[in-house]
């Protein structure tokens, strides 16, 4: 079994990242000019990296799907960035940052990381300022923070509603005056289908051009992945439509480790499902858990009626209401981290207290807020969220409490790294939330933006040239290589295989099926019995896919169902490795919740003797069951324990 | 309550940005008002290759309102009836039974039909690049407290911020105008202590590049700040003016 | 040169001729109300703009404001045309919020234009053109009469002549439409506009287009009734 090397430095917590930076390996300014990065993907990540490596003098190939690189989905996180500069003098620290991020990982993430993660969280609010980030200010012209889930102090940093758009225009601006001067060449509507490794070296990727169709070769010194989270194997999650897992699982297929897939969040504040056609689910920020109260009815004959729709949630009167968060977690009430505020929701449903017809929804009641603050208050808060809201749903939020429920949002699983952000593959990094590396079973909320532009602006730009600093000598790769002609042949096969097919089925009507069993077998509460069988399932759903999935079009043309396609053949696949190792993983932690290890009281049961690892997925080739490898997490600066936040 | 509609569909479609695209009708039946105009389109699509057919190419990706990837004319507006939405917030409700709804691709001479009803907005990618930037490598720069910026200032920044580089403004401009999206960064920028220092080079750039892509000038009609799906002011764009102004004149 | 190049210059140049024109909008009117209080005094104004050489000079500047800005709306139009691209929109709805006039200006400027070629042609060229040709005498409908004698004309040309009256009605209706977007939209391409000052802006537009245009129309129905001099004749004599 091959080793894990983590290449963790050594010393204190907080000297790590310091002493790695003193002592790396530099490329010198003569010599970046002489080396080439692709760089995946264009969200915080993604963008920042590819601006930062620009800036210091490597020549970037930056490619994303969309038209152009300001749509990645890092644009739509609404709630806030958290930084510990303690702004608030509410006792805030790196360490305090590093603790909550730990601790609301469920001790599952890497020390090392998580440190370096909260030291440079300062650095980042001090660069998107510069860059003319409009964050909210308070009257005396100074920065404003607000409070959010999983921390007791007020470290997050907003721009309104739309703090991940501001944060991602940023990069954004970055990038494109990068793009400006020449030293990044974007490449816009073109998706990676694969990564070619040349002498076991990651050396360039083949891409399809969206708009032509066209397969195409592109070769560098070092490949980095940005293309984010795979959560849309749900088929309905908060994600875009168009993100997906295809590139960073083409990197698993070709050798690089995937880690703890089966972590994935749900997110507690989502629109409700309305019905078979939905698409996607909209987030209602976390930021709303600041001032609205979430309840369900005391009583199961309301319950009913408001199910029944014969009664509104402002009928319900206040003695008869079920504040089941304020009862569960006193200390933190509304504001606990997202994977008990999701599993508190899913486990009142479950009992029959849901408040909409489907019985999948709970109340998210702002009427204390309004009366404490004044409607005008609160309009300035949230207003935007509020005429969301009433667009999709026809509610009027001021006047009747909003219906939420938990939706698939992010993935804390994904590419393993080491702690230099690169994968098992040498030359191939992955950041962003396409890495694995910080938040381990769970994020805390405004910490995604916070790693992503993390990994982007102040890690990747120093690690990379470790690893590039050797070579310089490497001239310039010709896409003539017989491993880039293999490559291409092999994608061109997949697609004219996926044409062939003709079958029945469209790529969506089989894409909802696997949201189906992902949902109801791998989603919030799993167990043995469910995994196993979805593992069954999802091999016929494979078999089916490759069997009677019909494709209109041609392959080397403009086809977005082929694009689909594409992804969906990995989706399942993906899928399928999130049920082997949430059934490996017999414990419950974060994201990841098993019926079986539960507390008395229905909370997260870990079982750190057996379970202190981090699952690595190794590739063994097409239908055969992949092999894990664990790399051991050694807490040496932090005594793990039962998350705890009723007190 | 929301019931089902009936609804007829005349869409444009369009090989490629040489070919001639006509416009096809679709009928389409029992779709919930509750259903967002984007999954309608969705549900035609799926109708359509149930069929064997092609299905209509549009852009979209986030479905709520801020990739600003959704991108169709319908009924007469860009991002349809609704005010202040993008096309992907738009739901059913705001049609009747029995309407025919038209939908088109933004027409613009900066913005190339790809096909069907995806448009290349590039355009407004390579105005940025020209200048909509503070030049600041990552690092080195000072603490984020350091520069105290009035509220007021900063909400103004925040408006203008707020754009989703739809280029609405342009497919609803008559003039097909790129000032509201250019206004909107400059604006953003020189209201702020960080990105005054360049303001008058950004101006001028971002200007000059909005000219050299075909985009034709502004007549203050306000269609643009009308249609907008993030109500980004014209104010902006009389802020570009003087900034542009000043800027030339101290040449 | 940016004036010419770039299209913030060409609209500046399209505001500053417009502000222009609105300034001699302005004069024009005074004159006019002194014709209807007396024509004497009217007749001494029009002999004081007569051939003089600065009454000329002003005229060649304000000739150069109106081709200047008539040629710019042309090309800018043109340039604005191609900017649609080929394919026009099959369906289009004025937005809420839009003035019909803000998206008519070039309509509005050509009635403008073919009322102001019938107004010259009736005065202007009867007048300052024909002393510069040297005529002393001017037929008007069979009898002979000073150039300078701009109570004559209008006299002649108003006083119980409906058509007349009417289409210069229409005419200020035009001009009328054309301002209330023209004036405030030329603040705003100077740049002199904010949130705050917009609707401001919008109001003191139509203020003022209301006001130039009003005491334009009230002035001509007074000749259509009484002549020159009849907002006198009217109040003191009887």
């Amino acid at each position: 079994m091959a080793e894990i090397n983590s290449k963790i430095p050594q010393g204190p917590l907080a000297e790590k990242w310091k002493n790695y930076k003193d002592h790396q390996k530099l490329v010198n300014p003569a010599n970046k000019r002489r080396l080439d990065i692709i760089v995946v993907g264009t969200g915080l990540a993604g963008a920042s990296a590819a601006a930062s490596l620009a800036e210091m003098g490597f020549n970037v190939l930056n490619f994303c799907i969309q038209d152009s690189p300001r749509r990645a989905h890092s644009i739509a996180a609404q709630g806030g960035i958290n930084a510990a500069k303690n702004y608030q003098n509410d006792g805030d620290s790196v360490y305090r940052l590093f603790y909550d991020t730990i601790k609301g990982g469920d001790y599952r993430a890497r020390e090392a990381n998580v440190y370096r993660l909260a030291e440079v969280s300062n650095n980042i609010i001090d660069q998107c300022v510069a860059q003319g980030v409009p964050f909210a200010r308070e009257y005396g012209g100074l920065l404003d923070n607000r409070s959010f889930g999983g921390a007791q102090v007020s470290r997050t940093f907003y721009a309104r509603g739309q703090t991940g758009q501001q944060l991602l225009l940023g990069a954004y601006s970055a990038l494109s005056r990068q793009i400006g001067l020449g030293k990044v060449k974007m490449y816009t509507r073109h998706e990676m289908l694969d990564v070619v490794k040349v002498d076991g070296r990651a050396r360039g990727i083949i891409a399809r051009n969206l708009v032509t169709g066209a397969i195409e070769r592109y070769a560098a010194h070092a490949v980095v992945v940005a293309t984010g989270g795979y959560v849309n194997t749900f088929f309905l999650s908060t994600n875009a439509m168009g993100s997906n897992g295809s590139a960073a699982w083409q990197c698993y297929k070709k050798g690089a480790y995937f880690a703890n897939p089966c972590m994935v969040q749900i997110h507690p504040t989502c629109v409700p499902v309305k019905g078979d056609f939905q698409s996607k689910l909209t987030l209602m920020s976390e930021s709303l858990r600041n001032d609205g109260r979430i309840w369900v009815p005391k009583k199961l004959e309301d319950a009913k009626a408001l199910q029944a729709g014969t009664k509104k949630g402002k009928d319900i009167p206040e003695e008869d209401r079920d504040y089941y968060l304020e009862r569960r977690y006193p200390a933190f009430g509304n504001l606990v981290p997202r994977d008990v505020a999701s599993r508190a929701a899913k486990e009142r449903c479950d009992a029959g207290f849901g408040v909409n017809n489907t019985g999948l929804a709970v109340f998210l009641d702002f009427s204390d807020a309004i009366k404490r603050l004044g409607k005008e208050v609160v309009k300035q808060k949230y207003g935007n969220l509020f005429d969301m809201y009433e667009e999709i749903t026809n509610d009027d939020p001021y006047e009747t409490p909003m219906m939420i429920y938990p939706a698939l949002h992010y993935s804390m699983g994904g590419l393993w790294v080491d702690y230099e952000l690169m994968t098992s593959i040498p030359g191939l990094f992955a950041i962003g939330e396409a890495n694995f590396s910080d938040h381990g079973a769970n994020r805390l909320g405004a910490s995604a933006l916070m790693q992503g532009l993390a990994d982007g602006y102040f890690v990747l730009p120093y690690t990379i040239q470790n690893y590039l600093s050797d070579q310089i000598q490497v001239p310039r790769f010709s896409t003539d290589l017989p491993e880039f002609a293999e490559a291409e042949k092999n994608i061109k096969d997949r697609i004219q295989k996926l044409m062939n097919i003709k079958g029945k089925a469209t790529v969506d009507s089989i894409h909802r099926k696997l949201g189906h069993i992902m949902w109801e077998h791998v989603g919030m509460a799993r167990n043995e019995e469910g995994l196993k069988e979805a593992i069954q399932m999802l091999k016929d759903l494979k078999k089916e896919f490759w069997s009677n999935v019909f494709i209109p079009g041609k392959g080397e043309d403009l086809n977005t169902e082929l694009e689909k396609a594409l992804r969906l053949a990995d989706f399942i696949e993906i899928g399928t490795l999130m049920a082997h190792d949430a059934c490996d993983r017999a414990e419950s932690c974060g994201g990841h919740f098993r019926l079986e290890h539960q507390t008395e009281e229905g909370e997260a049961l870990r079982h750190d003797d057996k379970f202190m690892y981090v699952s690595c997925w190794e590739y063994q080739g097409e239908d055969k069951d992949p092999v894990m490898l664990k790399e051991p997490l050694n807490y040496e600066f932090v005594v793990p324990q039962t998350r705890n936040y009723k007190k | 309550m929301d019931k089902d509609i009936n609804i007829t569909l005349k869409v444009w479609r369009q090989k490629g940005p040489k070919e001639k695209g006509q416009f096809e009708t679709y009928q389409l039946k029992n779709i919930n008002q509750s259903v967002s105009f984007l999954e309608m389109l969705d549900i035609l699509n799926e109708q359509l290759v149930n069929e064997g057919k092609e299905p209509i190419v549009f852009d979209h990706d986030c479905r709520e309102g801020i990739c600003g990837m959704c991108s169709l004319y319908v009924n007469g507006h860009p991002h349809g009836p609704a005010t202040g939405a993008t096309t992907c917030q738009l739901y059913m409700r705001r049609f009747n039974d029995g309407e025919t709804i038209t939908i088109e691709p933004w027409r613009s001479a900066g913005f190339p039909v790809i096909r069907d009803l995806m448009v290349d907005r590039y355009a407004y990618d390579k105005i940025i690049q020209a200048g909509g930037f503070v030049s600041v490598n990552t690092g080195g720069v000072p603490d984020a407290n350091a520069i105290p910026i009035s509220k007021a200032d900063a909400d103004l920044a925040m408006d203008a911020a707020a754009c989703i580089g739809c280029g609405a403004c342009a497919a609803a401009c008559k003039n097909g105008s790129a000032m509201l999206f250019v206004s909107a960064k400059v604006s953003q920028l020189a209201l702020l202590p960080q990105g005054k220092v360049e303001a008058a080079r950004r101006a001028k750039a971002m200007v000059a590049k909005m000219d050299e892509l075909g985009f034709g000038n502004c007549t203050n009609t306000r269609a643009c700040e009308m249609e907008c799906p993030k109500n980004i002011s014209v104010s902006n764009i009389a802020r570009l003016n003087r900034e542009y102004i000043c800027a030339k004149l101290k040449d | 040169m940016w004036l010419l190049n770039s299209s913030i210059g060409k609209k500046l140049i399209m505001s500053i001729s417009g502000l222009f024109l609105i300034l001699f909008l302005v004069f024009h009117v005074s004159m006019n109300v002194v014709a209807v209080f007396s024509g004497a005094a009217y007749d001494m104004v029009c002999g004081f703009l007569g051939s003089n050489w600065y009454a000329v000079a002003g005229t060649l500047v304000l000739a150069a404001g109106f081709i200047i800005h008539i040629i710019y709306a042309f090309i800018l139009t043109m340039e604005n045309r191609k900017a649609r691209g080929n394919d026009r929109y099959a369906v289009s709805a004025r937005p809420k919020g839009v003035e019909w006039a803000s998206q008519n200006m070039l309509v509005l400027g050509i009635i403008v234009i073919l009322f102001a070629i019938l107004h010259f042609s009736q005065f202007w060229y009867k007048m300052m053109f024909a002393e510069l040709m040297g005529n002393h005498e001017v037929m008007l409908g069979g009898a002979a009469v000073s150039p300078q004698s701009g109570s004559a004309f209008i006299d002649y040309y108003f006083k119980g002549n409906i058509v007349i009256t009417v289409l210069y009605l229409v005419w200020y209706a035009a001009l009328w439409f054309h301002l209330t977007h023209g004036f405030w939209s030329a603040i705003h391409t100077l740049g002199w506009n904010n949130t705050v000052w917009m609707s401001r802006w919008e109001c003191i537009s139509k203020i003022f287009a209301t006001v130039i245009c009003a005491v334009f129309a009230i002035i001509t129905i007074i000749f259509y009734l009484n002549g020159v001099g009849g907002g006198c004749s009217a109040t003191c004599v009887h």
